[in-house]
């Protein structure tokens, strides 16, 4: 399943498009004159968790933007429950990177987490009680009940990065992308953040993450998808996730130790 | 007239006052080129409109003394002493406030500008304002300049170019890339605080040429202008200078050819001219030359992924994709393949598993460090590593019709 | 000071002031917050050239034209900065500074080459405004609130920048949490729909109506304080967004009102015989309120800010 050609064709059936929570087809994303992302395809799996990953600067983030339609693409078709992302947007929650907004904005942690609340609220509805409960207890979920009403820019990185997990929580949707949602957090933090994302699964939603730590992917995740500019290769865990597609992927990037390490973790 | 004026024919005044106008041009340009690379350009915008209530009270206090208000000097030591104290009060808000920059410099300009007008009307209204002529100093006014005036702006602007001759290399680290000229023994503050002071510089001298309000735009336009033609930071110095020098030359030289034409706008709208021009014809950075890259690209891109989708027998889902697999004659208008279509396709993907051969191996790193999914292979690597390659995919294989 | 003489002289354009303060504010405070404060600065300057072309166009000094003129040009204006920035790849400040230096001299120039000497129209007009003109002649005392003949002859300015203080806070409360959101997360807020960026045009369009209708009753200086000291000295009292707005409103009332009162009196009470300009006072009182809340401001630091307000 190395080839990055898929010569099997199965990835590419108008069925398995038209099921996938996420699929993607031939996007293509630049910063100027180079391709961050080219040509990438990608076929999420409904209910189970998927781990994108690759080196720095591989176009993991960008592929995720750019199928949410934040960040423009030169070409490229994204259907979402094999539908276009317009119409679907109820369905689909996304948790930017921690470090793309600024924290000083002068709101409290309620408030971030009622933002979730938006599609259901309306431009012009009140938020009332029920919000403000169903909020609370998003917050319990990701344990940030006791700090609702502090300010934001007082949290910990953690803590952040849980209050955007909550938002994202408020949204009830189908399909939880998360961009990078374990860097620089705390290790408590992190599992309360796998806990929640697995209990997710449990009730049948599907999870795509942008990760960057090897080691806790095969702990983590149902499936994966290696990127390096194009699509490495994508699928299970236990038949994708081994040296041969993460050297594909990271080249001479991967230290031999790591390579070692890896050989441990994957068997 | 313009010619006259432009050649220096008319008189010794308007002759010195273009001069000065030129070496002020030249020192704000490359004064405002520090200040740009240094993401600071506004900062000028906020020291410049904090010159007025400094105006106004040595208009006062000369006035008071007995003395006559409107000598230069004393103005212009005026302005340096407010436009310090608004500078200060910037700086203080953004580093003891959670007030970001912009903030900061908004609440300078328009707390100082207000104060300086509030001045302005007691001026006026204490009955000596009439003859103080400070109105001037928003927007300019060469006419009537006496000759001490025009030395001193001339000579000013001569002495503000040789200190940043002198002081070139330190400000030219500084403003691009701080960290390594603080590692280089280079004093940072001290630089930043030298830069100011040549702003605030260019600010006075240029008062009373181009007036307060528009000062600012000889400061920035001719840096961004000469940020079009070069990347090495030296060249858009120079470049920025000759910009400035140009455009408050020809301008000053234009305002006196004719009644009714203020010297400031002019220069400003001369130094707008050279940046429209520079803005869409510039080679590399222009708008002209990046849309055209920008299209050929699209196109390399859809191409591509439409030769790769034929290879494999994909339907191609973008019509822009089809119109130019179509227009290059590589695919009928039904959207099947032609002869050379499929040749090229087969080419197409038979590079693309070279490419994931040559990026899997540690041998050719250097090489696929260069993979963009556009770059032809035969780029990177001789016929010899190509074969080699060759012999790892085996023999070309069917493609779907 | 007796009804008779305040309700015809100070009270028109203290609330023309006042509602020109607050209806530049309330979108001040989301500029701020963007980082585009200076969008205000760029505003109040082009609105010089979009008058003189409006006269040149109209050959009289009318309202309406004028209005026009002054918000195609805040329009043209922002979108040149944009189309700078994206196209030359230059920094948002630089690129501001080009066009409204750049639209301001154009302006200057028009009107030195245009014949104004029949109407009053000119450069210190535009920056200054003529707040102390707009007086209530058929007012003689408080009565005249109640009398429809007298509010007949209120000056135009009044219901004009009333309306467009009523348009502008309508705006922000039917766009609150859109405008919060895409304030805070713009990648968030379009992921979940938002079309952030005519929501972001949207914005500077309402600020450019406050201020082109404010300039032309108070000048543009006004215009550009009162976009950035009321919403900043609000930033450093409070960590919510909507104590902040509460707090920007009353500064902005506060300088218009203060201001007025001290440029007519002030000089009065201190021997002068004359008032002194009171646009400049009022943006002179919202930077000494500003700097009242950079020093005593319970919020006037990133970092510990007590908690609750």
């Amino acid at each position: 399943m190395l080839d990055l050609i898929c010569e099997d064709g199965t990835t590419f059936t108008e069925n398995s498009l038209a099921q996938s929570p996420l699929a993607i087809r031939g996007l293509t994303v630049t910063y100027g004159q180079k391709p961050a992302v080219f040509s990438v395809d990608m076929t999420v799996q409904p209910g189970e968790m998927t781990a994108i990953i690759g080196p720095n600067g591989a176009g993991k983030s960008t592929m995720l933007k750019a199928a949410l339609g934040v960040i423009p693409s030169v070409s490229g078709r994204v259907q979402i429950f094999g539908k276009p992302l317009q119409d679907q947007r109820a369905r689909v929650a996304y948790v930017p990177q921690r470090a793309s907004v600024d924290w000083d904005f002068p709101t409290r942690v309620i408030d971030v987490v009622l933002m979730g609340l938006y599609r259901q609220v309306g431009l012009l509805g009140r938020i009332r009680g029920q919000h403000r409960a169903s909020a609370l207890d998003c917050l319990t979920r990701v344990g940030m009940a006791d700090f609702a009403d502090r300010q934001i820019g007082q949290l910990s990185g953690g803590q952040q990065q849980r209050v955007f997990l909550a938002r994202a929580l408020a949204q009830d949707a189908d399909l939880y992308l998360l961009d990078e949602p374990f860097a620089g957090v705390d290790a408590a933090t992190e599992k309360a953040i796998i806990t929640v994302l697995k209990s997710l699964r449990a009730e049948g939603k599907t999870v795509v993450v942008v990760h960057h730590d090897l080691a806790t992917v095969t702990e983590y995740f149902d499936n994966v998808f290696l990127i390096n500019t194009r699509k490495v290769a994508e699928g299970s865990v236990e038949t994708t996730f081994n040296t041969v597609t993460l050297q594909a992927a990271y080249g001479g990037r991967l230290a031999a130790t790591q390579v070692e390490q890896l050989n441990q973790i994957t068997g | 007239m313009i010619w006259d004026a432009l050649l220096l024919q008319l008189g010794y005044n308007a002759t010195l006052v273009s001069v000065g106008a030129a070496l002020l041009g030249a020192a704000a340009g490359i004064t405002g080129t520090f200040l740009f690379l240094r993401k600071r350009a506004l900062v000028a915008d906020a020291v410049s409109h904090a010159t007025l209530p400094g105006v106004c009270l040595a208009f006062l206090v000369m006035a008071s003394l007995g003395g006559d208000g409107r000598n230069l000097i004393g103005l212009l030591i005026g302005s340096a002493l407010s436009a310090w104290v608004g500078l200060w009060c910037l700086n203080w808000l953004t580093l003891r406030t959670r007030l970001a920059e912009d903030a900061a410099i908004g609440a300078v300009l328009s707390t100082f500008f207000g104060f300086g007008v509030v001045l302005l009307t007691v001026i006026q209204t204490a009955g000596i304002g009439r003859q103080a002529g400070l109105e001037g100093f928003l927007l300019g006014s060469t006419a009537g300049m006496l000759f001490n005036d025009a030395l001193m702006i001339a000579g000013g602007g001569a002495a503000t170019l040789v200190i940043i001759a002198l002081t070139r290399r330190a400000l030219t680290l500084v403003s691009f890339d701080p960290e390594y000229a603080s590692a280089q023994g280079i004093n940072v503050s001290q630089v930043d605080m030298l830069m100011m002071g040549l702003v605030m510089a260019v600010t006075v001298i240029g008062l009373k040429i181009v007036g307060l309000i528009l000062i600012v735009a000889l400061l920035i336009i001719p840096a961004v202008t000469a940020r079009f033609w070069s990347e090495r930071s030296d060249i858009v110095v120079l470049l920025a200078g000759i910009f400035g020098a140009t455009a408050a030359y020809v301008g000053a030289g234009v305002s006196a050819s004719a009644p009714n034409l203020p010297t400031g706008p002019l220069i400003v709208l001369m130094s707008a001219g050279l940046f429209a021009l520079s803005l869409f014809f510039a080679p590399s950075r222009g708008v002209m030359a990046a849309v055209i890259r920008q299209q050929r690209f699209q196109r390399r891109v859809h191409l591509r992924q439409g030769l790769l989708a034929l290879a494999q027998g994909q339907p191609i889902y973008e019509n822009l994709t089809l119109r130019l697999l179509g227009r290059a004659g590589l695919v009928r208008p039904d959207g099947v393949a032609t002869e050379i279509g499929r040749a090229r396709a087969a080419k197409a993907l038979r590079d693309e598993k070279r490419w994931e051969i040559l990026r899997r191996d540690h041998a050719h790193e250097a090489a696929a460090e260069l993979y963009d999914g556009l770059r032809e292979i035969e780029t990177v690597l001789t016929p010899d590593e190509i074969r080699e390659i060759d012999t790892k995919i085996g023999p070309p294989q069917e493609i779907p019709t | 000071m007796s009804g008779a003489e305040f309700v015809p002289l100070s009270l028109p354009p203290i609330v023309i002031g006042t509602c020109a303060a607050i209806a530049c504010a309330l979108p001040g405070n989301f500029l701020l917050l963007r980082r585009q404060a200076l969008i205000g600065d760029a505003i109040s300057h082009v609105v010089l050239p979009g008058i003189v072309v409006a006269f040149i166009l109209s050959g009289a000094i009318s309202t309406w034209p004028m209005m026009i003129g002054a918000a195609g040009a805040a329009l043209i204006a922002v979108l040149l900065i944009e189309a700078i920035r994206r196209l030359g790849r230059i920094e948002p400040g630089a690129a501001m500074g080009v066009v409204f230096t750049t639209m301001f001299a154009g302006g200057v120039l028009l009107l030195e080459q245009t014949d104004t000497s029949s109407v009053h129209l000119d450069v210190e007009h535009a920056l200054y405004g003529n707040l102390e003109s707009l007086i209530w002649l058929d007012a003689t005392g408080w009565g005249s609130l109640l009398d429809p003949l007298a509010l007949a002859g209120l000056p135009t300015e009044l219901p004009r920048m009333a309306a467009v203080l009523v348009l502008t806070s309508l705006f922000v409360a039917i766009f609150w949490r859109a405008l919060k959101i895409s304030t805070f997360d713009e990648g968030f807020a379009q992921a979940v729909g938002i079309k952030t960026t005519p929501l972001g045009l949207a914005l500077v369009v309402v600020a450019a109506v406050s201020a082109v209708a404010a300039f032309d009753a108070v000048g543009s200086i006004i215009v550009i304080a009162m976009f950035i000291c009321p919403p900043a000295a609000a930033r450093m009292m409070t960590n919510r967004l909507e104590r902040q707005i509460a707090w920007s409103v009353g500064f902005a009332a506060l300088s218009a009102i203060l201001g007025y009162v001290l440029a007519g009196y002030g000089p009065l009470w201190i021997g002068l015989y004359d008032a002194v300009s009171a646009a400049g006072m009022i943006a002179t009182v919202s930077g000494v309120i500003l700097a009242l809340a950079a020093l005593f401001g319970p919020c006037r630091t990133r970092a510990g800010a007590p908690a609750g307000v």
